[in-house]
């Protein structure tokens, strides 16, 4: 890992609902890393601002949805004098290409960011098979 | 869809924000070696209230200078992935900051405070005394 990188703001994107919402409030998709590994699925997104609490998280049909409320109590009595950044809740699926144990998902957050940890069920894990 | 009820509140705050978007308050104080982390900076009262993203980095990987009227945010964000797993997706960047944000008001650098807390960095920057408006009497 090279440390001398310099880090450089990534733009927001805006989450693209088949549904529009009737009031125009922007949710925001976070960004995510991912990677597999032999039993599990590691999802790992930033959302900045949300509390343990305020995340749900679920797979249904193959299709994980994690969404993060964010908290609005600390913005009141504000007045934005200089913004570069835009807020809002955060929310974010993906169709999941191994079969996961849904009972056995371990979800981290810390300083904004969600570990997600998915087990696949054991019909989805690899096997070796002997030619005889 | 669970983000019913504060709508109201979020959808007047994100147009707040969208209004003083780049606004001239700031204009060319940022001088800094890199645009990271973004800031948001709030008038509650006679203070200033600055709110900056910075999901994963950890405490004490974060450097906060203040001198006058100038606040410098430094540190690093360090992201690890495992041995032997195959990445599907990589988003998430990470490297070393540095932002200098000078302000056009005193501040009173012994009272800051900072907060860190769910990836965002809070820093509570009063006005000095000197620098608050006075009532003058007309005699």
């Amino acid at each position: 890992m090279t440390s001398a990188q310099e880090l450089q703001v990534q733009k927001k994107r805006e989450l693209e609902n088949k549904e529009e919402t009737t009031i125009p409030v922007r949710i925001f998709v976070p960004v995510a890393d991912i990677y597999e590994a032999e039993n599990d699925l590691t999802v790992i997104m930033e959302m900045p601002g949300v509390d343990k609490s305020n995340v749900d998280i679920s797979v249904e049909d193959g299709v994980l949805n994690v969404e993060g409320r964010l908290d609005l109590t600390k913005y009141q009595g504000l007045q934005p004098l200089y913004t570069e950044y835009n807020i809002g809740h955060y929310s974010r699926s993906f169709r999941l290409s191994s079969k996961i144990d849904q009972n056995k998902i371990a979800a981290e957050m810390k300083d904004g960011v969600l570990s997600l940890k998915l087990p696949k069920v054991q019909e989805a894990k690899p096997r070796s098979i002997q030619v005889s | 869809m669970m983000f019913a009820d504060p709508f109201d509140a979020l959808f007047n705050l994100q147009r707040a924000l969208d209004g003083r978007l780049a606004s001239e308050w700031l204009h060319d104080q940022t001088a800094s070696q890199g645009p990271f982390p973004p800031i948001n900076v709030f008038q509650h009262g006679d203070d200033i209230l600055a709110i900056i993203e910075l999901p994963g980095v950890e405490k004490g990987n974060l450097e906060i200078q203040a001198k006058e009227n100038t606040i410098r945010i430094a540190g690093k964000k360090a992201i690890s992935y495992p041995e032997g797993a195959s990445v599907h997706r990589r988003e998430r960047t990470f490297g070393e900051f540095d932002r200098t944000l000078s302000l056009p008001v005193q501040l009173d650098a012994d009272r800051i405070k900072a907060e860190y807390r769910d990836g965002i960095l809070a820093l509570h920057l009063p006005r000095s005394e000197r620098d608050k408006p006075r009532n003058i009497k007309v005699g």
